[in-house]
């Protein structure tokens, strides 16, 4: 048998001999390969400027107005429609009824909105993903009693959990909201965390590593997890928008964040009433918030098709 | 099957006797309902001893449970402060709401479904792209903003529908408060459809199917939207429960006399006979949905027994 004892050089294929010269000699993680995807994509970019843009301007509100947005001149300004040739200033999106700028305020509200969803968010998906995957992939006892008690928690509706956990507190801020929201808000992870991963616990590839040796832990996180983060990346992601409004929500309602905090939420609660006489005073805090949530949504697809093996 | 269903009612017992707990907790113990009874008045503390004695107030937290299951089991949810009984009050409310969130369960499965098919089907293509950014519109603005505007734009510029809705809520004037309270759930099961389409129309068995010739509706009918659906059904179902809650906002917005309303008047002003009361009815809603859900996977994907 000649052949079985060629040099090794020659029964690798070309491509592959040439694949491996051009330094792609050892494999990609599904991480880097995720960030090559997002380098070129549009979307990522987009809406990770806008991003970057509210983060900045949550952290630093002083660096895009000067203005006080606590400071109310009713007789000069009352409901006074936008300038919007002013960029910057004060009058760029008009006053409210309590003569304040909308524009100081509006800078000056997406820090309450921004705080409230990152956490509410990171809490979220670390309780429910944790819950959804040790139910899903152990089953039996571990999964009725997890399940049990998600189902629990979810008997109880977000908004009407909230209203009745914030009821409580009379002094509510964003750290009270966000535990309100955390506390109603992580079963929808868990639940779809729980399905996925089993779906994918009878695959052959994780027989395959268990065969081959690999500890729970290795094939839970190494594994699994990386073939159901994908709708748990877009849950998460369009519950992020979903908790900004609800916060908005609960302010509408009374039971969010209070007045001396400048929020979105409690902006456009007070502007629902002069709707038809000055839209700008709703309008211009509600895109803002509509725009802070479009961009998580965005953020979040891209990085779900980047992390997505089958789609490639 | 029976055997899993009898086994499924049992397990609901303590998720029952737990979110009922929970809210009990939220109500009783977080919150004074003898507090409240007094509005913003220091309470006379002879009186309000004697209100807590007469409402079983003073007994531990745990006693005090089992006392209004006891007597919820007898049919009696007792009375809400402003006198009235809260079996009354559920009378009154709850068709109303359950019409309500017919209205939006109905037009989320029906244009959700399909849009998410359509997208998922072509996805890149300009359909699809249009269906994204309108599902992203509608996510991201609140629902309190969307139904403002468009009970505005619809009900009073352009007088299409009534503004608000009378007492007796028939179907008709249900409509466009059914579509705002359904416009996110809309967009997540769209989403959520395409998502799971767009990933199962790569699998092989579609790639057998359109192989052996059968013909394109018959493939996405049968193949892929059934094998699609486990992800969008379980959103469905948990979103029942959440749209009767969830219709506070909406039933504020058209001044709807449902389950809403009444509960947000209830948390307002911590009359905790009625928010206890009738959150245990949502939550018996929420369980049977569930049971529902659970029950259809079996339907959807046969690989999936419950002996």
């Amino acid at each position: 048998m000649p052949e079985k004892t060629l040099p090794h050089e020659t029964t690798v294929p070309e491509a592959v001999s040439t694949a491996m010269k051009s330094g792609a000699g050892k494999p990609r993680s599904l991480g880097q390969d995720a960030w090559r995807e997002l380098r070129g994509s549009w979307l990522f970019w987009s809406s990770g400027v806008l991003l970057v843009l509210f983060i900045v301007m949550a952290a630093f509100p002083t660096l895009f107005t000067g203005v006080d947005p606590r400071q109310a001149d009713l007789r000069g300004h009352y409901l006074a429609p936008p300038n919007w040739s002013h960029f910057f200033e004060a009058d760029w999106f008009g006053y409210n009824g309590q003569g304040q700028s909308v524009y100081a305020r509006t800078v000056h509200g997406a820090r309450a909105s921004i705080i409230v969803g990152v956490c509410v968010t990171l809490a979220v998906t670390v309780i429910g993903g944790l819950v959804g995957m040790l139910a899903g992939y152990f089953g039996g006892w571990v999964d009725a009693l997890l399940s049990r008690l998600t189902d629990i928690f979810f008997g109880i509706p977000l908004l009407l959990g909230a209203l009745t956990l914030l009821q409580a507190f009379t002094h509510r801020t964003a750290w009270t909201v966000s535990l309100g929201l955390a506390t109603f808000g992580w079963m929808q992870i868990a639940r779809v965390m729980r399905g996925a991963v089993i779906t994918q616990k009878q695959a052959d590839f994780v027989t395959a590593a268990r065969a081959l040796g690999a500890g729970t832990g290795r094939i839970l996180f190494r594994h699994i997890l990386p073939n159901v983060i994908g709708p748990v990346i877009v849950v998460a992601t369009i519950a992020l928008g979903g908790y900004i409004s609800t916060e908005a929500t609960l302010s509408y309602l009374g039971i969010g964040l209070q007045d001396p905090v400048v929020s979105w939420g409690v902006d456009i609660s007070a502007a629902q009433s002069q709707l038809r006489d000055a839209p700008h005073v709703l309008l211009v805090p509600a895109s803002f918030l509509s725009l802070t949530v479009l961009a998580f949504i965005l953020l979040g697809d891209a990085v779900r098709d980047a992390l997505d093996p089958k789609l490639r | 099957m029976g055997r899993y269903v009898i086994r499924r009612l049992l397990q609901m017992i303590p998720v029952f006797i737990g979110s009922t707990f929970l809210i009990f907790f939220m109500v009783y113990a977080l919150g004074d309902p003898v507090a409240a009874l007094f509005g913003d008045k220091a309470p006379d503390p002879a009186t309000a001893a004697r209100i807590r004695k007469e409402l079983y107030l003073d007994e531990p937290l745990w006693k005090q449970y089992l006392h209004y299951m006891g007597q919820i089991l007898t049919g009696d949810f007792g009375t809400a402060f402003n006198g009235q009984k809260v079996t009354e009050l559920m009378a009154s409310a709850f068709p109303v709401t359950l019409r309500l969130t017919l209205v939006a369960l109905l037009f989320e499965v029906v244009v959700g479904i399909v849009l998410g098919v359509l997208s998922g089907l072509r996805r890149g293509r300009s359909v699809d792209t249009t269906v994204l950014l309108l599902t992203l519109i509608v996510v991201s603005i609140p629902t309190f903003v969307s139904g403002y505007v468009l009970q505005f734009l619809i009900g009073v510029k352009w007088g299409a529908v009534t503004p608000a809705v009378s007492p007796y809520a028939p179907f008709d004037e249900l409509i466009l408060p059914g579509v705002v309270l359904a416009l996110t759930s809309l967009a997540y099961v769209t989403r959520l459809t395409r998502t799971t389409i767009a990933e199962n129309s790569r699998a092989d068995y579609i790639r057998t199917a359109v192989a052996k010739g059968l013909p394109r509706h018959r493939v996405v009918t049968r193949h892929l939207l059934r094998n699609s659906l486990i992800p969008v059904v379980t959103f469905i179902g948990t979103d029942v429960g959440a749209l009767m809650g969830g219709a506070i906002v909406t039933e504020r917005i058209f001044n709807i006399h449902g389950v809403g309303y009444q509960l947000y008047q209830g948390i307002l002003r911590q009359n905790s006979p009625t928010v206890v009361g009738f959150v245990t009815i949502l939550v018996i809603v929420f369980l049977l949905a569930n049971l529902l859900v659970d029950l259809l996977y079996a339907v959807l994907d046969p690989r999936i027994r419950y002996a």
